[in-house]
């Protein structure tokens, strides 16, 4: 090996180790983000509980940040919000979305199929502003007329935009999770007399179970982060949480206040403690959608 | 007296024939073995009994094929009870991902069995019908997969027997199991056909021997020979029947 070949093969040792270590580092930048919004989260968002108190900021009916004498920062109408808009959401999309998934797993023609999956990942595509500016314009008139209401921004419409909204990935989880469903099982049933549709409720559905509360866990996860589109049709009023009336959400209360509370103020770090209320709200959930994957995976 | 039989029944994959002419008549509480290469057409043979060709995309059935006198190819026909009057038992044993107990209790609740105490009786019997009881009885509501390969085929035919079927199709149903298992299966198939009309599709010449009545050799989707299993291995009546039973080919 004479002298010019050692020198190459030394610089291609050099530039691997570089690109190694490159890679590295841009692994290392997702931990490293995640650690510090988390930490980031917790310092501002303590102060603010801590002066409010733990039980009157969680369980406080009352948020009324800039009242001039007796300011106060209960967000229980936030989190009541939230847990009842997404619960709603979960019980409108989750039904219609299992069935689609059941129609494309099982039923669809592979044209049919094509053309509905195909929106489908249309609808996952779609920013969330464009589902506000529709529901909006759409939707809310709609609910005011059908209902007879004074307004129709109310949790009633949020649940309806956030149910199509995750209607996309609660489908194309539950229908990857009903594909994975053994041919036999479905032979053994119709071979015991069974119809098509007995079949896919009694065997198909209860095999594919797990992956089907997957998609749930997913869903619940994106409607409780969702913010722009239900803050442009829930009417972002700090009522305690009515179907017809309007509310305003953890993610929409943050978004809504942000842009014009003092810096410094305790409406600002108040704000600061929200986002730590739900950013451990999702976390649960994430942690929860991961268990369940684990535990299929060992299991 | 026959319980099935076909007159000039044709199947079709797409353009591909699979049966060709089949005239045959299955007799009643006997085992009838249907034998010959793969690709000979038994399997399809035996899937249009109960009509599971169905699911097979692009299949076309022509001629007569009747269940105790019916057209069970006539329009209107029910298919799930057909289905439930002939039970079938797959290759590879494919119970549901649940208990033992529901394993056995579907096809009953399927066909609207809600009581308790009749599920019970059925799984009861049914199991001890399939000669697994003893051995499940002290677990139930243990999950099926967590049997051996021959305990799930069992179960697999007890939850078969839980509809209370005529016809018993087997579908190669020993080929994926160990020896023993194998003659636990050819000794409850003897057993069984006291109540039930079963019919094999069996690679295995010695079981066909051993456990079958009547027996049917296939050769590319053509019915060769038909008769008494006994006679057609001691004195095959055609020249390809001989050939395939002495191992000459297949």
């Amino acid at each position: 090996m004479d002298a010019l070949e050692a020198k190459y093969a030394a610089a291609k040792r050099y530039s691997e180790t570089a690109m190694g270590l490159v890679f590295l580092l841009c692994g290392v930048l997702a931990v490293a983000f995640v650690l510090l919004i988390s930490a980031y989260l917790i310092l501002s968002g303590l102060p603010a509980i801590r002066e409010v108190g733990l039980l009157d900021f969680l369980f406080g009916p009352v948020w009324a940040p800039t009242h001039k004498t007796e300011p106060q920062f209960g967000i229980l109408p936030f989190i009541l919000t939230s847990v009842y808009g997404t619960a709603g959401a979960v019980a409108v999309g989750v039904p219609v979305g299992f069935l689609t998934a059941m129609f494309l797993s099982k039923l669809a023609p592979r044209r049919l199929a094509a053309v509905v999956r195909t929106a489908v990942d249309l609808l996952s595509g779609i920013p969330s502003v464009v589902y506000g500016l529709v529901g909006m314009t759409v939707l809310v008139p709609a609910v005011r007329r059908v209902f007879r209401l004074p307004s129709g921004a109310t949790l009633l419409a949020a649940i309806l935009v956030l149910s199509v909204m995750i209607l996309p990935s609660i489908i194309s989880v539950s229908e990857t999770a009903l594909n994975a469903v053994p041919r036999e099982y479905e032979e053994a049933s119709l071979a015991l007399g069974a119809t098509e549709t007995e079949t896919w409720f009694r065997v198909s559905a209860p095999a594919a179970s797990s992956g089907i509360a997957a998609a749930v866990v997913l869903g619940i996860g994106r409607a409780i982060g969702e913010a722009m589109a239900i803050m442009m049709v829930a009417g972002n009023v700090a009522n305690m949480p009515g179907l017809f009336k309007s509310v305003r959400f953890l993610t929409t209360a943050i978004a809504s206040e942000m842009s014009y509370a003092g810096v410094g103020s305790l409406q600002r770090s108040a704000l600061y403690s929200i986002a730590l209320v739900l950013f451990l709200f999702i976390m649960l959930i994430n942690v929860i959608l991961n268990l369940w994957f684990k535990n299929k995976r060992e299991g | 007296m026959d319980i099935l039989s076909t007159r000039g029944l044709d199947l079709w994959y797409g353009d591909n024939q699979a049966l060709k002419h089949i005239d045959m008549d299955i007799p009643e509480r006997q085992v009838t073995a249907l034998i010959g290469p793969s690709g000979c057409g038994k399997s399809t043979f035996l899937k249009t009994l109960n009509r599971m060709n169905d699911l097979v995309p692009a299949v076309r059935v022509e001629g007569l094929v009747t269940y105790r006198e019916r057209d069970i190819y006539a329009p209107g026909t029910d298919v799930t009870w057909l289905r439930r009057q002939v039970g079938m038992v797959f290759q590879k044993p494919n119970p549901f991902p649940m208990s033992i107990y529901d394993n056995i209790a579907y096809g009953p609740r399927i066909h609207g069995v809600r009581s308790k105490a009749r599920l019970d009786d059925i799984v009861e019997r049914s199991l001890k019908g399939a000669a697994i009881w003893d051995e499940v009885k002290d677990r139930l509501k243990k999950s099926a997969l967590s049997l051996s390969g021959g305990q799930q085929q069992r179960l697999c035919i007890a939850r078969a027997l839980a509809v209370e079927p005529d016809v018993l199709l087997m579908d190669e149903a020993t080929s994926a199991l160990d020896p023993i298992s194998t003659s636990k299966i050819e000794d409850l198939i003897t057993e069984l056909k006291e109540h039930y009309t079963i019919i094999i599709v069996t690679h295995n010449m010695q079981q066909a021997t051993r456990i079958s009545d009547t027996c049917a050799f296939f050769l590319l989707g053509e019915l060769i020979e038909f008769g008494q299993t006994t006679q057609m291995f001691s004195m095959p009546r055609d020249k390809r029947t001989e050939d395939y039973i002495t191992g000459r080919f297949g």
